[in-house]
């Protein structure tokens, strides 16, 4: 017994607080299942989206305690378990930003699964399991620990793909989504083993310290390669965006709100810890990569987006261009740069759940009536529907007094302080021909006739939900300097265990 | 030279709520129920009218010797972190685009109802008027850029769902071809700040003034930047050949639309070619000069031609705006005192004389429910009044000596022949047509036998002739006594030169010695003292001879 003790490995200390929002997030829902299992009968059926809501909240307010910790009395950020979690102003900010989502999207989700007769609470569980999953990606310090998060977070989001059992297209999305996706884990865990083959770890500190003494650095770029393809898949940008339309078209709009916002963050994560601060050494390497990603996302999401008839397609396509922009601010290569690509993500996950919401409550019973015909005259049958979503579709166009606008004028900004002049005239133009895209559905919704369209029951839920997108978006465009402050305060740092 | 300073603070913090103003008042539309338009316009007339109070009284307080000098300054930081603010102030040269803006929305807005749906139609009216203003006033990039994209959206709302015919199709275009303008403008904006950052080794800053005076960039660069700029200012205008949305927008907007439009909204293009082209990129402008001059005579020309063609009254007046704006061009590139003066002063006159032509032909349309000049005739029998107003709006268009228009084609024709005398000479040709283009239509429309509803089309109602009677006055009094109004820009125009002259090497100002605007009637003795302009003699009759074309032009076809 006494020699057993003394062989075993040393438990690594661990910050409980540091976790806390990630165990929130991750034990709530295991609690949850069992106590609706004994309880389920005798609560209403709103609790589930109820308690969603609450565990989202309580993540947020977790997060933001962690993160006041941090400017008091530890350094800008530190690692726990054994240098596998990170925590600092990057964690928590996206660990936020995916509380968020699951508020936002547990709220209305409720009356899209009544009105669809799906309603299950396990909708509600996986959805915070999922994000629990992100939360893991957004801390990950490790690569193996990304690679966790990167499972959970997308398994739980193939059922949910899934979840409307009666829709075709939904069962389509979710398999889709589900073989595309594991061939995208499979590309990273090869790249993750052939890091490790390279720099003899896969903690990302240990990484960032060996890569800039390597010799020979050919593995080390089949793995970085290989992670671009993983988490390039992840956040959607082109190439590796070929499931998007589909899964996006497919699944319940809810599901797709999350999909847009959470998912991506997660992927974004991941990409930009791993290559901005872990491969920075590496920067002149990836950052032609990340250009190429970037314009192809930026230009082919807006070109392709245009020609689309369905108003989920055509969101689907600006979500990839969207990821374009983001990785115009990770090409920079700066701390400037993560702080455009964090604020705009952070924009963008607020317009992204305000338009899906719009949408699955526009879809109508059968969650099928998403054409763009089916937008004709909602400014008159919906005046302040049409209103906010017009806000929200200007926004995503980069009109100014929006988040969406400030958004792209850093990533420009960040991308011409270094010199990619060429990058910023791309991603501008793709800019104007997105407007397009946007302006066809503002037109459709205020110049068409739509009079003879079903009527729109507008939920108070999915209400609210838009009504905080749209405030948010407006608000911190105009007054800007908060949101402004919190993204460059949330910049990683990868510290040793 | 002295460089361009802030002026003391006043106290009142004039142009945010010059800017605010309208917004309040459209917020306040949003909340009136919908059942009640006549409460929305009232409310669109009262917080337009407190905004052209505040505006008036601005131009009451406004230091005519210091008009170099920005002016009511007011500062507030807007994002600390990338040096960007809220910096407004108002010197010579913006202060009459202030002015008209301010004026014109009032009247725009009393002038004629849209219909259907008044509440978001007066709510955009006003979002659009603090855009225009905002514009007007920023003295710091960012702020210029935000206010020039937003006024977009409002007016795409106005055109797409207040419009006539094709509104959907020319909505988009309007928006997407001048998005397409300013998007590269944004690149350029942000190398400009950039570059002026490691130059400078300061702060990053977005303020026009501390970039303008300090001309930290290579020429090379600048130029490059320049371009991005102009290009964003040649859509916004419109500069042949970026015109193509214009006829469409102007043509397929609601009447008020299409006044603000040509009255403000094109000005927001010219006054940046001169506050964001001339002054913050001196060298690259002088060395663009030729190729704008040129643009510029073609544009004159050729919207002078096509306005011709045109069947379609309200399409008339759009590309006569395209010929106008041409002139507007060939002043501000002629880089000398009279012609930025006179440019300056075009862009009111313009402004003054389009908007009513297109408050006329909206008034016209309302009776006859046709612009087609073919279906019209005789007007003048069964609506004298009319005849009586359009004549003096069109003479004004025309630039009739004595009237306003006269007064900014002459200085800025002055102003060219000076500089680039070949340019002005073939510019002078587009006086004789716009002369040819409006009279014909008017004969067309208003002399001849008047047949069926033409016979029986109402005159002008007292509301119609109340607010063009300010119009008039405006185009009488600026044709009789426009020194008011040139001293006033004079000092900013002067400044605006010396600036150019003292940051670029080989440039001098192309002058007569009767500078400025009021003394053109004693041109005997000017001579320039630029070498490569110095064609002393010509100058006499260059200053006698284009009222001559003009006025001889007029008569010829009048009779």
């Amino acid at each position: 017994m006494r020699v057993l003790l003394q062989t075993s490995v040393d438990i690594p200390s661990i910050d409980w607080g540091g976790l806390s929002p990630l165990l929130i997030m991750a034990g709530a829902p295991l609690i949850f299942l069992t106590l609706w299992s004994l309880l389920g009968d005798r609560l209403p059926r709103r609790t589930p989206s109820l308690v969603t809501a609450l565990v989202g909240v309580a993540t947020i307010v977790a997060a933001a305690i962690q993160w006041g910790r941090l400017d008091g009395d530890l350094p800008q950020g530190f690692s726990t378990v054994a240098g596998a979690y990170g925590v600092d102003g990057f964690s928590m900010l996206l660990t936020c930003l995916i509380a968020v989502a699951v508020t936002l999207t547990a709220l209305f989700a409720h009356d899209y699964l009544e009105r669809e007769a799906i309603y299950s609470a396990e909708f509600f569980v996986l959805l915070m399991l999922s994000a629990s999953g992100g939360m893991v990606m957004a801390g990950a310090n490790d690569l193996i620990v990304l690679f966790l998060g990167v499972e959970v977070l997308s398994i739980a989001v193939y059922i949910l793909a899934a979840s409307h059992a009666r829709r075709v297209e939904s069962q389509e999305a979710g398999l889709k989504y589900f073989v595309l996706g594991a061939f995208a884990s499979a590309f990273l865990l090869y790249g993750i083993a052939l890091m490790y083959g390279a720099t003899g770890s896969t903690n990302l500190a240990h990484i960032r310290d060996a890569i800039g003494g390597l010799e020979d650095r050919g593995l080390a770029f089949g793995a970085m390669a290989l992670l671009l393809v993983g988490l390039g898949f992840k956040v959607a940008a082109v190439p590796f965006h070929a499931w998007t339309p589909d899964v996006y078209h497919g699944s319940p709009s809810p599901v797709v709100s999350f999909m847009a916002s959470a998912v991506k963050v997660g992927g974004f994560a991941g990409l930009l810890r791993v290559f901005n601060v872990s491969l920075g050494g590496l920067a002149d390497d990836w950052t032609p990569m990340l250009f190429v990603l970037a314009c192809l996302s930026m230009v082919l999401g807006a070109v392709v987006g245009i020609v689309q008839d369905n108003v989920k397609r055509m969101l689907a396509y600006s979500s990839i261009s969207h990821a374009g922009f983001i990785l115009v601010g990770a090409e920079a290569a700066t701390s400037d740069g993560m702080s455009a690509a964090l604020y705009y993500l952070t924009a963008y996950t607020f317009i992204a759940i305000g338009s899906f919401a719009v949408i699955s409550v526009v879809s109508g019973q059968g969650d099928a009536r998403t054409s763009i015909r089916d937008f004709d005259g909602l400014a008159k049958r919906k005046p302040v529907l049409a209103l906010g979503f017009t806000i929200l579709l200007l926004a995503q166009a980069g009109v100014p007094f929006t988040t969406g606008f400030l958004g792209k004028f850093f990533v420009i900004g960040a991308a011409i302080e270094t010199k990619a002049y060429l990058l910023a005239v791309v991603a501008m133009l793709s800019a104007v021909v997105g407007a397009f895209l946007y302006l066809r559905i503002v037109l459709a919704m205020y110049a068409n006739d739509g009079d003879d369209r079903p009527a729109i029951d507008v939920p108070f839920t999915a209400a609210f939900t838009i009504a905080v997108t749209v405030l948010f978006t407006v608000f911190f465009g105009v007054f800007a300097d908060p949101l402004v402050d919190l993204v460059r305060d949330a910049l990683p740092v990868i510290a040793a265990g | 030279m002295m460089p361009v300073v802030l002026a003391a603070d006043v106290g009142f913090p004039l142009l945010p709520a010059l800017v605010a103003l309208p917004i309040i008042g459209a917020l306040l539309i949003a909340i009136v129920p919908s059942v009640r338009p006549d409460a929305a316009k009232a409310i669109a007339i009262l917080t337009s009218m407190a905004t052209a109070a505040l505006g008036v009284w601005l131009l009451w307080q406004f230091e005519t010797t210091s008009a170099a000098d920005f002016q009511f300054p007011s500062e507030q930081s807007w994002i600390e972190s990338a040096g960007i603010s809220w910096l407004a102030g108002v010197d010579g040269i913006s202060l009459w685009l202030v002015v008209l803006t301010v004026l014109l929305f009032p009247l725009a807005i009393i002038a004629v109802d849209p219909g259907h749906d008044e509440k978001p139609y007066f709510a955009w009216l006003l979002v659009l008027e603090a855009g225009c203003l905002g514009v007007f006033v920023a003295l710091d990039l960012f702020m210029f850029f935000v206010f020039f994209e937003i006024v977009l959206v409002p007016m795409y709302f106005l055109i797409a769902g207040w419009g006539h015919g094709n509104a959907k199709y020319a909505a988009m275009k309007f928006f997407l071809y001048t998005m397409f303008g300013s998007a590269l403008m944004l690149v350029g904006m942000l190398s400009l700040v950039f570059l002026h950052r490691s130059a400078s080794g300061g702060d990053l800053t977005f303020s026009l003034i501390e970039i303008a005076e300090a001309q930290s960039l290579s020429t090379n660069a600048a130029r490059w930047i320049f371009a991005t700029f102009a290009l964003a200012f040649a859509v916004k205008v419109p500069i042949w050949p970026l015109h193509t949305w214009l006829p469409d927008a102007h043509t397929e907007a609601p009447t008020a639309g299409s006044v603000i439009l040509a009255g403000v909204m094109l000005k927001l293009g010219t006054y940046g070619f001169l506050r964001f082209g001339l002054y913050l990129f001196p060298e690259a402008s002088t060395w663009a000069a030729p190729f704008f001059l040129t643009l510029g005579v073609i544009g004159i020309i050729y919207g002078a031609i096509v306005a011709t063609m045109q069947k379609d009254l309200k399409r008339l007046v759009a590309y006569s705006s395209v010929a106008h704006l041409g002139f507007i061009v060939l002043g501000t590139f002629a880089m000398n005192t009279e012609g930025i003066t006179g440019a300056l002063l075009q862009m009111v006159n313009h402004g003054i004389s389009t908007g009513a032509l297109f408050l006329l032909v909206g008034w016209l349309y309302e009776r006859r429910h046709t612009r087609m000049i073919s279906e019209l005739g005789g007007l003048q029998k069964s609506a004298p009044v009319f005849a009586a107003f359009f004549t003096v709006v069109m003479l004004s268009s025309i630039g009739l000596p004595g009237l306003n228009g006269f007064v900014g084609e002459f200085l800025i024709l002055t102003g060219t022949f000076v500089a680039h005398r070949w340019w002005a000479v073939a510019a002078t040709t587009g006086v004789i047509l716009a002369a040819l283009y409006l009279l014909w239509a008017y004969q067309r429309v208003f002399h001849g036998p008047a047949e069926g509803e033409n016979a029986e089309m109402e005159d002008l109602r007292v509301k119609e002739i109340a607010v063009l009677v300010p119009f008039v006055a405006a185009i009488v009094f600026m044709g009789i006594f426009p020194k008011p109004v040139i001293e006033r820009m004079e000092p900013a125009v002067d400044a605006l030169v010396a600036h150019i002259e003292f940051h670029v090497d080989d440039f001098d100002e192309p002058v007569t010695q009767n500078r400025g605007g009021s003394g053109w009637a004693d041109a005997e003795d000017g001579h320039s003292k630029d070498g490569e302009n110095d064609h002393g003699d010509s100058d006499d009759h260059g200053d006698s001879d284009d009222p001559e074309d003009d006025s001889h032009a007029g008569e010829e076809v009048d009779h």
